[in-house]
């Protein structure tokens, strides 16, 4: 059974006018696959991303997570988004330390181990990039910089499924490449299910061992995509005519959506 | 560059200075009687002759504010964690505390009288009641204005209400809390010389009133001269607290330029 499986869900909020955000959405990922979710603005994405980690639950249809029925947040999903939301009162590492404040086993060793998960902490910052910078405060750090603590902070408590909603959207061309390569390198040594929102084909085909296609609100998947191109792939990729006759393919069926 | 920096840390003294040169030249060019307006220097000789008394008023004044002060430090903290905390409880409270906000605290101090009896405890009562206002308004902001994509972070997590009030609420609250304390005590001032000149027999408010009974005009301005320099003593106290509490808040070049 795929790890995370949503089955011909349908799901509305309280309060909007009873219209429908997501309507049998059927969606299958396996486990460590690298997964990405594209469509036209307002389809939806979001709220997929929210009924997969049991933020909010569907309506109609069934969402599962690691062969389980998701009734509570899973606990050991890391998400991150287009603002870093990193907390302004703590140092970059203390940043960091919060998912282990919260989840156990940390939580409860929080106390004893504190010098032991700064180090940890400490360790995917250079992992990434971010090399000595754990004492300062996010402020002081460049939007690229804060995004990559914010990817270390949903990646500290060694999460088993990892979601990024558009987490490269605030940022420049050059930093955003930069960071594919870095969301690459992770998801390869680390072997963890990712699942990618984002409005940005060239960084969905880059990225993604599958890609999925939504339609316009209310919405659900119209096309499936696998992407074969081999891995480890380079940023040079994106510039050979297989990577490009993908994007064009994947727009045209965005276009169609949007109508 | 450096003279500037020089210019703003006397700007204060100077535009205060000048305030006052230019209250003494009104007085002496237009001729005003002291009983109508007295110059400065009339209140400066007030404040040597009634010394004693203005430095004893002063401090029940002071003292009567910082404890109202500090229940409303306390009381509005919880009130405003506990709305911030369930919409149901914000919902049936506020229009309430509206409501409560908008009556005249002179109108408040009869009822204490009759409570309490005339004095101490009123001037405190009404000190709270004026100053624990902004402080409510103020956590409950800051509680409201969680960025909801933290709150996802941390509920995918199984964090718990508590959590998240803990690691995120209250701290970002702090800055808020921090910069209403600041409103607060000044109105805290209001509040307790309102009481203090309707229903006390001592306090900063009480002097002023037998000093208009007797037309002693000067110690009157020296009364309000007094309140003053409390009042600034203590929002720079409370500044100061908020910048040490709350530097990361403030890291922003526009307000220290």
């Amino acid at each position: 059974m795929a790890f995370v499986a949503l089955e011909s869900v349908s799901h509305s909020y309280a309060g909007a006018d009873g219209a429908l955000a997501v309507d049998g959405l059927t969606c299958a990922v396996e486990a460590g696959e690298f997964a990405a979710v594209v469509g036209p603005s307002g389809c939806g994405k979001s709220t997929l991303m929210k009924l997969a980690t049991g933020l909010q639950f569907p309506r109609a249809g069934s969402v599962s997570v690691a062969g389980k029925k998701v009734t509570a947040p899973v606990k050991m999903a890391g998400m991150a988004f287009q603002a870093p939301t990193l907390l302004p009162w703590r140092t970059t590492a203390e940043n960091l330390l919060l998912p282990l404040e919260i989840v156990e086993p940390y939580r409860s060793a929080m106390y004893r181990k504190r010098g032991e998960f700064r180090g940890r902490a400490e360790q995917l910052l250079a992992s990434v990039g971010l090399g000595g910078q754990g004492t300062k405060y996010p402020w002081e750090l460049s939007g690229g910089m804060q995004q990559r603590a914010s990817l270390c902070r949903a990646l500290i408590h060694e999460p088993q499924l990892l979601m990024l909603d558009e987490p490269f959207g605030a940022l420049d061309a050059f930093t955003r490449e930069e960071l594919w390569c870095v969301i690459r390198d992770l998801h390869a040594a680390r072997k963890i299910t990712v699942i990618l929102v984002t409005h940005d084909l060239r960084e969905a085909v880059f990225l993604a061992d599958r890609i999925f296609v939504m339609s316009a609100r209310p919405g659900r998947i119209v096309v499936e995509r696998k992407i074969e191109l081999p891995r480890p792939r380079d940023l040079d990729i994106t510039f050979t005519s297989d990577f490009t006759d993908i994007v064009h393919e994947l727009r045209s069926h965005i276009v169609k959506a949007r109508q | 560059m450096n003279r500037q920096r020089v210019f703003i840390r006397l700007a204060p003294w100077l535009f205060t200075i000048g305030l006052f040169v230019l209250w003494e030249g009104a007085v002496r060019l237009f001729n005003i009687p002291v009983f109508f307006l007295p110059p400065p220097s009339a209140v400066a000789e007030a404040f040597v002759q009634f010394w004693g008394p203005l430095a004893r008023n002063s401090w029940i004044t002071l003292e009567t504010t910082l404890i109202g002060f500090a229940l409303a430090v306390v009381f509005g903290m919880a009130l405003g964690l506990l709305i911030g905390w369930s919409r149901t409880i914000y919902a049936g409270l506020y229009p309430l505390m509206i409501g409560f906000n908008a009556i005249p605290k002179v109108a408040v101090v009869p009822i204490l009288v009759l409570w309490f009896g005339i004095g101490f405890i009123p001037a405190v009562l009404t000190a709270f009641l004026i100053s624990f206002f902004p402080i409510v308004v103020n956590v409950a902001t800051g509680l409201a204005t969680i960025e909801p994509e933290l709150e996802d972070v941390l509920k995918a997590l199984g964090a718990s209400k508590l959590d998240i009030m803990r690691k995120v609420g209250i701290p970002r609250t702090l800055p808020y809390f921090f910069g209403s304390l600041k409103v607060a005590i000044t109105l805290a001032f209001v509040g307790s010389v309102i009481s203090e000149s309707v229903a006390s027999n001592f306090g900063i408010g009480n002097l002023m009133l037998q000093a208009q009974a007797q037309f002693q005009v000067p110690l009157i301005f020296a009364g309000l001269v007094a309140l003053a320099i409390e009042g600034i003593l203590m929002y720079w106290a409370m500044a100061a607290l908020e910048r040490r509490m709350t530097g990361w808040a403030q890291r922003s070049g526009f307000a220290q330029a």
